[in-house]
């Protein structure tokens, strides 16, 4: 029977701030404190092969990677101050979780496509989309904001989860083309990106058994970020969520998300696996969410500052400067040309949300079918006559 | 069995006992809908061991709207629940807890995110009961903000009412007021029916009088099920408005205008969907022989449509125009910055209100 006696809660709540990346098995090749990790120290938890690849990166991209996560973070400040201005309605913010997004879209081949859920503004820069693009949704002029087919990034879904199934038949669709195991730039691969919490939903397990059961060229990126608005990630699961993948025969892996250097390494590997017609991977990416789950979240209501101050220790982007700074790849005007550019992407974004305006009313009756629909058509015309005559009533006054 | 002690104890709930006039001032207070809601949820976890509540966010947050606020705190983690994150998880084993005896109450984030729970609540919730030859009850309340007006991005601003109102075996209601939201929702759990409980999201701010006293033990003339009555908000005699949820503060404010242009207009505050109470909605029409349906779902295969069917056969002779009705366009909810343009705002009333008294 209900009642206050009853034993606790079957998953322990207790809040503590161990770095969840130093368990075994999660891929890390970058420190926090920016240095890489040794060698031997990679090969002893199995994961050489990502060093190896790791090992690849050129100085160019290390510096590309780093550029990106800079200006993602200052267009992700600049979007939640236009919020508080009231020029947005909304904004979800993605600090903290920059290499996740960065280095996974990193890995990325043109022709390849990608579902995001409503937070990876990092993978849709890469992915050339225009950020300024992105506020048309949260600034509710547009449901949408882009063309999904121009850059091979989906609309952003705000259904948790459903996206995953799509995702996944897209990769089905590639399959059927062709486009796998040929060896040749030919090959193409998806990949979906969702939350921790979103791991729960009925659409993303099933999206998981499609892509074992068709072998489909997807990859599940968990952005396992700690928080799905209020609930920890044990409200969603008793077992890391990386464990979730081999029941349902998806080779999985946990990578430490705010490296991106492995991040990147993990999912080209996940990638080449799926283009080659190895079938689908999970991968895990541990990551935190560094703000609030929107700015009409207030954090403060259900998680402690010291784990914030925690993370705020595991920094991405600070940690991956200190590598670019260990080594030599970069000097102070690296840094100022970045901040310089910075600062002229944030002036644009803000005039460009300003200069959004509402569209006209009638278009609501667009595109709600390809072709002509009677009902539509009825009510698109009674609408017009409808807002004219308060034209009229006003030029007759 | 021990149940925490709350506020709402110390109060009486031999209602019947005390008389409107000898009721202590203090039961009585200005409450927003939100807070009202919050109330009664208390009251009901407080007065039945059974009842518990499940949904995302509802426990240490209070839900994105703070409407289960510091009920977790009060009542523990066992009677109110953060859920996974999954709508079908949550009303499929609702129905479990239900049929273990339990009275859970649910909470879906937002209006839009019911669909991934709609194969458990029409083809399971709905019909549990019926399949089973009435051995099985399901006393399920199912809590979902509904509805426009508040400059969200897509999927929570929706009103899916005439989808649920389709499914024989669930009951529909919505509060307009803070009082019917105090009322309405221990109500809607006393109930022995599944119940999607709508809440106007827009109007979850707006306060009014609530009558704190009033719990369990008395609601209202009838029981649970005066959850059924439709309210006669205004009296008048030229015309009817029937609004229920968030329309109805627009439909008297339409009523106010009209009246300048003496118009005496009537509102009826239908308060339940599934079912309609078409009684007193026929005693008004048979007076005033104009009706006017206003919601904000689209008005395709909405509520409206069933309205002007049943009234047009019960008042045929006394309607004087057709029954008129305003709601939603046959689109998607639109982009926010245009969403007052799809909504029955208070001049499209007011132009149905001139159309019907002009026809
Ligand atoms: C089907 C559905 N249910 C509920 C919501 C409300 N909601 C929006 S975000 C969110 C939490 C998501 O957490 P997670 O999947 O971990 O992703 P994160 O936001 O942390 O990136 C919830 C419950 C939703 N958008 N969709």
């Amino acid at each position: 029977m209900s009642s206050t006696e009853t034993p606790a809660t079957p998953v322990d709540h207790e809040l503590s701030w161990p770095d969840p990346c130093e368990i075994a098995g999660t891929v890390r090749l970058v420190a926090p404190d920016g240095s890489r990790l040794s060698e031997d120290a990679v090969a002893l938890s199995g994961h050489a092969v990502y060093a190896a690849a790791a090992a690849r990166t050129t100085p160019d991209e290390l510096r590309a990677m780093y550029r990106d996560m800079v200006l993602v973070r200052a267009f992700d400040r600049e979007a939640t101050s236009l919020q508080r201005q009231g020029e947005l309605g909304l904004w979800p913010e993605c600090r903290g979780q920059e290499a996740a997004q960065i280095g996974s879209a990193h890995a990325l081949r043109p022709r390849d496509h990608v579902f995001p859920s409503y937070r990876e503004h990092g993978v849709a820069h890469v992915r050339g989309l225009d950020l300024r693009e992105i506020l048309h949704l949260f600034r509710g002029t547009e449901h949408g904001g882009w063309d999904p087919t121009a850059h091979g990034f989906h609309i952003y879904t705000l259904v948790i989860g459903s996206h995953t199934l799509h995702a996944t038949g897209y990769a089905m669709g590639i399959q059927r083309d062709g486009d796998v195991g040929t060896g040749t730039d030919r090959d193409r691969a998806v990949v979906a990106y969702f939350g921790d919490g979103a791991t729960a939903q009925g659409d993303v397990n099933e999206a998981l058994v499609f892509a074992a059961t068709t072998n489909a060229p997807v990859v599940f990126f968990c952005q396992n970020n700690h928080w799905a608005i209020s609930a920890p990630t044990t409200v969603q699961t008793t077992v890391p969520l990386v464990e979730r993948g081999a029941g349902f025969g998806v080779p999985s892996i946990r990578v430490d998300g705010n490296d991106v250097v492995a991040v990147k390494a993990v999912t080209e590997a996940a990638l080449e696996r799926a283009r080659s017609g190895g079938g689908p991977t999970f991968i895990e990416a541990v990551t935190y969410r560094m703000g609030a789950h929107t700015t009409s979240d207030d954090p403060t209501r259900y998680r402690e500052r010291a784990e914030e101050d925690a993370w705020s220790q595991r920094d991405p982007i600070e940690r991956l400067g200190a590598l670019l700074r260990a080594e030599g790849l970069v000097d102070d005007a690296f840094f100022a040309g970045i901040d310089a550019d910075a600062t002229e992407l944030t002036a644009g974004v803000r005039a460009y949300c300003r200069s959004l305006t509402p569209p006209p009313a009638e278009s609501m009756f667009d595109h709600v079918y390809a072709a002509q629909h009677t009902l539509v058509d009825e009510e698109r015309a009674w609408y017009g006559q409808y807002a004219s005559s308060f034209e009229q009533a006003a030029a007759g006054s | 069995m021990t149940t925490t002690h709350t506020a709402a104890d110390a109060a009486p709930t031999d209602a019947a006992a005390t008389t409107a006039a000898t009721v202590p001032a203090e039961t009585k207070q200005r409450l927003p809908l939100a807070r009202a809601i919050n109330a009664g949820l208390r009251r009901a976890l407080a007065t039945d061991d059974h009842v518990m509540l499940m949904g995302e966010d509802i426990g240490r947050l209070g839900g994105v709207f703070r409407v289960t606020d510091g009920l977790q705190a009060e009542f523990g983690t066992q009677r109110v629940v953060d859920s996974p994150l999954a709508e079908s998880g949550i009303l499929g084993t609702a129905i479990g807890l239900a049929m273990a005896g339990y009275r859970p109450v649910v909470e879906i984030q937002f209006d839009g995110f019911v669909f991934p729970a709609f194969d458990q609540i029409t083809t399971q919730l709905a019909k549990l009961r019926y399949r089973t030859g009435g051995r099985l009850e399901m006393p399920v309340v199912i809590r979902i903000p509904y509805g426009g007006s508040i400059g969200a991005i897509e999927h929570h601003s929706e009103s899916p009412e005439a989808l649920f109102a389709h499914t024989a075996g669930l009951r529909i209601v919505t509060p307009a007021t803070a009082a019917d939201g105090y009322t309405m929702i221990q109500q809607a759990i006393a109930s022995p029916d599944p119940v999607i409980f709508l809440e106007p999201k827009s109007r979850y701010w707006d306060k009014g009088e609530v009558d704190l006293r009033e719990g369990a033990t008395e609601l209202g003339p009838d029981g649970w099920r005066s959850l059924h009555v439709a309210r006669t908000v205004r009296a008048g005699s030229d015309l009817t408005i029937a609004a229920y949820g968030p329309t109805v503060a627009t439909a008297l404010a339409a009523a106010q205008v009209a009246e300048q242009e003496g118009r005496d207009v009537e509102v009826i505050d239908l308060r339940s969907v599934s079912p309609i109470d078409f009684d007193t909605l026929t005693e008004s029409v048979m007076r005033t022989g104009h009706l006017v349906v206003v919601h904000e779902a689209p008005v395709f295969f909405g509520s409206g449509a069933e309205i002007a069917a049943r009234i047009t056969e019960r008042c045929f002779h006394a309607l004087e125009a057709p029954v008129l009705r305003v709601g939603g366009f046959h689109t998607p909810y639109p982009a926010s910055s245009i969403e007052a343009e799809y909504l029955p705002s208070l001049d499209r009333v007011l132009d149905a209100v001139d159309r019907s008294l002009a026809y």
